[in-house]
């Protein structure tokens, strides 16, 4: 199988505090990957060297093996159409539709026609069962559908990676499931992800690989089976163990 | 009882109205009395009948009203004009200073040296260098009316201003939503165009009315360039019969356009003020 980021040797501070320290990654295409571990031990801060929104201090990252993010001369907003990402705080845009939240890249970006764009939006929407808000705007939808929609606008830009930055921890417990479906159902269509999140449960449904993150270092991965129920570290199991109190 | 009816005590419903009813009455009787009180001992007052000889002739009202009114024209045309080209102005030197590539570098010291030296001179002051002090130059083919200039200085001193209100308005819109827009592949200016701009104009258009309001006053600045606006206009009136209630006159015309202006200025910041609080308990 192809591999579809690789995260070499990454380490990055903020004001001289460690954040990242040496962290390595390989997710191969159609892979789903968990991040679990408290907050502060780098999940959040890994996703964004990824798509180039923080910038390493050494280290590097590939996209297909061929493009590295990393590098100096790279342009981020070629990354940044390959790779998408969908925040915490969902980030819609306000002042548009929802249906203008998520035609706005493929036509300034791709320079999709207003038609197709249109098009392929109220598809996109309407698999996430958001159809009928496509004209909404983000303050009349709950939070589990704004989340949606932060998910089909990064959908909208046919990323080859998307990364999933603890998107269920601002919702209300209610809104939760219907967000994972929404994950649930992209990776059967293939789709390759990176995800940090707090849902244990989830990540042991989802994804095919856990990696437990201590202090900006990957402490412990492999199949989620291993991970989540026989965690060889002491720190995983202490991790866990908080959780499942 | 079903609970999707609200539902009132018609004793207590009652009881409320009467209660409103009567302290509207309260309210309307204590002004009368106040006004009362107040025309009774101004009209008391030894000398008030030079004042008001002087400063509320009526005969002098009646007569100087009219020129006034069409001097006022020429307030109203500044104004328009010099407000769009402020708009234009603000925006412009707003965003020229949040080019961060150090290519532009020179923009950006530009546009900081612009509002900073603009929003210190007195706009006075900057009508009278560029109303005298560009004529005086001779140059050929550069206009040298009195009335293009005074604009064009009133252009520059606001423009400065509302630059710094639009640059606030930027500075008020998230961070978060640069990040969305940035992940999404859209370039810094895209971002500022599309995203950023437009949620800050919406957040600045109270505080923008409020310069407007001023501006509007400021029109008659541009009476010490000659052209007769409505300040020249009453100065002159006055200057003839030497009796003050043109100036009354002209000061009433202004307050007659700035309180519209001003009651919407409060009634739109109301508005976005409940906006944003429907909008934080979702």
């Amino acid at each position: 199988m192809e591999t579809r980021l690789r995260v070499d040797d990454v380490w990055k501070s903020w004001d001289g505090v460690p954040v990242l320290r040496g962290i390595d990654l390989s997710v191969a295409s159609h892979q789903v990957v968990a991040l679990i571990g408290a907050s502060g031990s780098g999940k959040s801060t890994l996703l964004r060297c990824v798509n180039g929104l923080v910038s390493v201090d050494a280290g590097s990252i590939w996209l297909d093996e061929s493009l590295d993010v990393t590098h100096e001369k790279t342009n981020l907003d070629d990354v940044r159409r390959r790779v998408g990402i969908v925040f915490q705080s969902f980030n819609l845009f306000p002042h548009m539709s929802v249906l203008d939240n998520v035609t706005l890249g493929p036509r300034k970006v791709l320079h999709r026609s207003r038609d197709l764009a249109r098009e392929a939006a109220l598809t996109l929407l309407d698999r996430f069962g958001l159809a009928d808000k496509a004209n909404g705007y983000p303050d009349q939808l709950s939070g589990g559908q704004q989340q949606r929609v932060a998910i089909v606008r990064a959908l909208a830009m046919e990323p080859e990676l998307m990364l999933f930055d603890e998107i269920t921890s601002a919702l209300d417990p209610m809104l939760v499931g219907e967000v994972l479906d929404s994950v649930a159902e992209l990776k059967a269509t293939g789709m390759t992800i990176v995800m940090a999140t707090h849902e244990m449960s989830f990540a042991r449904e989802v994804a095919d690989r856990v990696c437990f993150l201590s202090a900006g270092q990957i402490l412990e991965q492999g199949t989620a089976e291993q991970v989540l129920t026989d965690p060889q570290e002491r720190l995983t199991r202490d991790f866990l163990a908080r959780f499942l109190r | 009882m079903s609970f999707d009816v609200a539902y009132v005590d018609p004793a207590r419903a009652r009881s409320r109205k009467r209660r409103a009813r009567r302290d509207v009455l309260i309210g309307l009787g204590s002004l009368a009395a106040f006004v009362l009180v107040v025309g009774l001992v101004v009209s008391q007052l030894p000398g008030w009948h030079v004042v008001q000889d002087t400063f509320f002739n009526v005969d002098e009202f009646v007569s100087s009203f009219p020129q006034l009114i069409s001097a006022f024209w020429l307030n109203i045309r500044i104004f328009i004009v010099a407000e769009v080209f402020i708009l234009i102005v603000g925006i412009v030197v707003a965003l020229a200073r949040t080019l961060q590539a150090p290519i532009w570098l020179p923009i950006r010291v530009v546009a900081t040296i612009y509002t900073d030296v603009f929003r210190g001179v007195p706009t006075i002051l900057v009508i009278l260098l560029l109303g005298f002090g560009i004529p005086a130059l001779d140059l050929q083919g550069v206009p040298n009316s009195e009335v293009l200039w005074g604009t064009v200085a009133l252009v520059l001193s606001y423009g400065a201003y509302v630059a710094e209100v639009f640059r606030a308005g930027l500075a008020s819109v998230h961070p978060s939503q640069r990040m969305a827009s940035r992940s999404l592949g859209l370039s810094s200016w895209q971002t500022n165009r599309h995203i950023l701009l437009p949620q800050a104009v919406r957040n600045v258009v109270p505080p923008l009315l409020n310069d407007f309001i001023s501006l509007q006053k400021d029109t008659a600045l541009v009476s010490i360039l000659g052209p007769i606006e409505i300040l020249r206009r009453a100065q002159i009136d006055t200057s003839m019969s030497f009796n003050y209630t043109p100036y009354v006159a002209a000061a009433v015309i202004f307050i007659a356009l700035t309180i519209p202006m001003t009651r919407f200025a409060d009634w739109l910041q109301a508005r976005t003020q409940k906006q944003r609080r429907a909008a934080a308990t979702v």
